[in-house]
């Protein structure tokens, strides 16, 4: 018996469908060694902190210091630069930053351990597919991320006490760069973690890169 | 802009040799240019000195903290009188160690040590008037504890200095009175009913409390100042003292009789030893010795007239002491000093005391000058005695000598540098260990007269930074104290990690509390109770209740742990201002005697919004209840 998908001719399939037939590839001994490395890096990223934002201000010349790991919120000075900051920013109405607040940490860990998990399932099966679908979903999760912490930052900056001493025009603190808020300057930019996020969806465009010519599984 | 620059270079040369000129005429700033001197003891905004300088405060009770070479005060440490900027002496814990007095006299304070060397633990100060002895915490530059008035023992001068390893602070009785302390005896009997008293105070190794190990029964004399052993000198102690004429009216003239005075070399480790076989008399609680039962506790050293200062070299072989009425100071050889012993080679006795053969253990006499108090060194083979009549500071070499210089004594002094005015006491740092730091001597003169903007009668005391790197000594800066220091110590600054803020795991306060809505007033009988935070920038709760008759008593936490985030409380009109430093708890006792509204405020400038950090206490008159109920 013939394979009934092989007999429906291929030259048959509309051109998208073509397009996508090296879905079906085999991952070659490199992509998967890089799935297996894919695999290490998601794990890392929960290791590692994903984000430090600092605070400078004259009298404040050694930084006030906040670092966002995938399961903790960190404030430097072994925390106390986070009781200052949010002692700080009550004088303009902001709600304190706590880390109950962040209720992604409760899920990031375990949503990267399933990254993990589906890495090595890559490795192990070897479908350029399994790669994709690896790409998409953390694609869609990094992007949510990081929509999630802009609306967190805005909702910080402009859900203020109407109350409080201070009053300041409404403001959303920078995700990447550099801005001047009052007397401080605002630094926030991506650290270990961050940056191994980068790094990720590299790794797996190599990994179908090095088999897309591979034969079919 | 060629002219400008030649003229400028014109004005300059005319400007240089005005200045050149002056300089001339005026010895102690002929070699130095006003510019390279200002170098030197310059410390740009936001620098730091490379010293600590602790100085006593004399009769304002303090210690004083500058910095070397800047010579700019940076703290005050309240030790034996109530200090409001930093609110001791309101708070039950600082009233309950200042006792019944509201002064001290603070004179000599010494380093802690471990092997000879400052090991930044603790600074030890005394008071002269009172009997104390009290302990600075460098970990947070407070005084932790003020042991005294001691028994047996009146005017502490020759005091507090330590030993190579902190096993005892020196304390001495400047004064004789009858003792045990509370007898009376007629002032014709002063020889033989008064008495002088050395003594050793014990430190815990561990928490640094200090506590009496033993005291030493000595004729009348006026002990004066001390020093400890190291090296070949280790395990003794020195004091020098005046009077051994032993009269008891005019000083001045009856005490000022005999050619040479004595000075007790005390071996602490026999009398420790001594204690511990049980060899001592308990007088007012404490183990006493009686030196003439106790042989080879204490000797007696034949010093020059009516001597000040004893000091040990830093290879603890030399022990200089200078008879402050004679031109010239004793170098004493102390391996002499041990053969002497060994030998028995004693002169004298006194009242049952061996006197040792001044010949057999003075290395030399060294002609430094007119009133020689105190000696210090640098560890490079230099001492500098301070001359006290002759407003001076002189440099001379320790032994060995040659013969040549034994010959001819004039030429071991090496240099002399005026100071302005009436040298007391100097200090090089380091100069009580086996390793001085050099570089640095501070002059600490008594009088200023006519050396800074007039300030009318009550004038300041100078003290002047003098740069001993070179082989002459050169004048750097002088800056203006508050009385009175008059000894000194000097320390790395990088030798200590003092904290700046109280970590929160370490209050154990049982009343601290951490949060705003933890803060609460309750009722016990009549006496009312309230914990209170203060942080930026209110206080929690802001309103205590009570009446005339209740006792109120305010436990106040300040909650950040923020370095320099420092919250005062000021109630008014009741005489009360606390400041509490980031994660200290204090608590404050105090009773309520007139009705009335009364503000409390944080005195201690700490935020934007530090003016509305305030509260009401409201007291009702007697009898009435509160008005919320």
């Amino acid at each position: 018996m013939k394979n009934p998908l092989k007999s429906s001719s291929e030259t048959n399939l509309p051109w998208w469908r073509r397009e996508l037939r090296f879905l079906d590839r085999a991952l070659n001994p490199l992509s998967r060694g890089l799935m297996l490395v894919a695999a290490v890096l998601f794990a890392l990223v929960v290791l590692f902190p994903l984000w430090r934002i600092t605070l400078v201000a004259p009298q404040y010349q050694e930084g006030l210091r906040l670092t966002i790991y995938a399961y903790q919120l960190v404030g430097g000075n072994g925390g106390q630069d986070l009781v200052e900051i949010n002692n700080l920013n009550h004088y303009i109405g902001m709600k304190p930053i706590e880390e109950s607040d962040f209720v992604e940490i409760t899920w990031l860990p375990f949503v990267l351990g399933i990254f993990v998990i589906l890495s090595l399932r890559a490795a192990v099966l070897g479908r350029i597919s399994q790669v994709i679908d690896i790409l998409v979903l953390f694609t869609y999760l990094g992007l949510f991320s990081l929509g999630l912490f802009y609306h967190r930052l805005y909702t910080y900056g402009h859900d203020l006490d109407p109350k409080a001493p201070m009053t300041i025009e409404p403001f959303t603190p920078v995700i990447i760069g550099k801005n001047k808020i009052a007397n401080f300057v605002q630094w926030s930019y991506p650290s270990v973690g961050g940056w191994l996020m980068l790094l990720i969806p590299v790794v797996l465009v190599l990994a179908v890169w090095f088999s897309r010519k591979g034969r079919r599984a | 802009m060629k002219y400008k620059f030649s003229s400028s270079i014109i004005l300059g040369s005319i400007l240089a040799a005005l200045l050149g000129g002056c300089s001339a005429g005026d010895p102690e700033t002929a070699n130095t240019s006003g510019d390279s001197l200002a170098e030197k003891s310059f410390v740009a905004p936001g620098e730091k000195d490379e010293f600590y300088l602790f100085y006593s405060g004399g009769h304002s009770g303090q210690v004083f903290v500058a910095g070397i070479p800047s010579m700019r005060h940076i703290v005050t440490i309240p030790v034996f009188s109530p200090y409001p900027g930093t609110g001791y002496g309101f708070d039950d814990e600082s009233r309950a160690m200042l006792g019944e007095y509201t002064w001290g006299d603070v004179h000599h304070p010494g380093l802690s040590q471990t092997d000879s060397l400052y090991d930044g633990r603790w600074l030890f100060v005394n008071d002269n008037a009172n009997n104390r002895v009290a302990r600075i915490d460098l970990r947070d530059f407070k005084t932790k504890q003020i042991l005294g008035p001691i028994p047996n023992s009146s005017g502490n001068h020759g005091s507090s200095f330590v030993t190579e390893n902190t096993e005892y602070i020196l304390v001495a009785t400047r004064f004789s009175v009858p003792l045990p302390k509370g007898r009376v005896a007629p002032m014709e009997s002063y020889a033989d009913e008064f008495n002088g008293m050395v003594s050793g105070i014990k430190v815990d190794q561990e928490t640094g409390e200090m506590s009496l190990g033993w005291q030493i029964l000595t004729p009348p004399f006026n002990w004066d100042l001390g020093s400890t052993g190291k090296g070949p000198s280790s395990g003794w102690a020195f004091w020098t003292s005046y009077n051994t004429e032993m009269a008891h009216e005019t000083l001045e003239v009856n005490a000022s009789q005999r050619d040479r005075d004595y000075a007790a070399f005390v071996n602490w480790k026999s009398a420790e030893q001594a204690v511990a076989d049980g060899k001592a008399e308990m007088i007012d609680g404490v183990p006493v010795l009686d030196p003439s039962a106790v042989p080879g506790v204490m000797y007696f050293v034949p010093v020059g007239k009516s001597p000040h200062g004893v000091d040990t070299d830093p290879s603890g072989r030399w022990i200089v002491a200078s008879g402050k009425l004679q031109p010239t100071t004793t170098v004493y050889d102390f391996e002499k000093v041990l053969a002497a012993i060994e030998a028995e080679d004693f002169q004298d006795t006194f009242r049952g005391i061996p006197v040792l053969n001044y010949d057999a253990i003075a290395e030399g006499e060294v002609p430094v000058g007119l009133g020689p108090l105190h000696t210090q060194y640098d560890g490079e083979g230099n001492a500098y005695t301070s001359l006290y009549i002759e407003s001076a500071v002189a440099k001379w070499k320790l032994p060995p000598w040659t013969e040549e210089q034994r010959a001819d004594m004039e030429s071991i002094v090496t240099d002399k540098m005026p100071v302005h005015f009436n040298i007391g006491h100097l200090v090089v740092g380091g100069s009580d260990t086996r390793e001085p730091y050099g570089k640095w001597l501070v002059a600490m003169n008594k009088l200023s007269k006519g050396r800074h903007a007039n300030v009318g009668p009550s004038q300041p005391e100078s003290s002047q930074l003098i740069d001993i790197s070179g082989e002459k000594m050169e004048m750097v800066f002088e800056a203006y104290t508050e009385p009175e220091p008059h000894f000194a110590q000097i320390l790395k600054v990088d030798a200590i990690e003092p904290i700046e803020v109280y970590p929160k795991a370490e209050n154990h306060h049982p009343h601290a509390v951490w949060s705003l809505d933890e803060g609460t007033t309750w009722r016990e009988g009549d006496t009312v109770h309230a914990k209170i935070v203060a942080v930026r920038s209110r206080f929690g709760p802001e309103k205590i209740e009570a009446k005339v008759g209740d006792k109120l008593v305010i436990h106040v936490t300040n909650i950040e742990q923020t370095s320099d985030m420092i919250h005062g409380l000021g109630i008014s009109e009741h005489n009360i201002n606390v400041v509490i430093d980031p994660g200290e708890t204090k608590t404050i006792t105090l009773d309520l005697k007139k009705p009335g509204v009364f503000p409390f405020y944080c005195t201690n400038f700490c935020s934007a919004l530090h003016q509305e950090m305030q509260g009401y206490l409201v007291v009702e008159p007697a009898g009435e209840t509160a008005m919320s109920q």
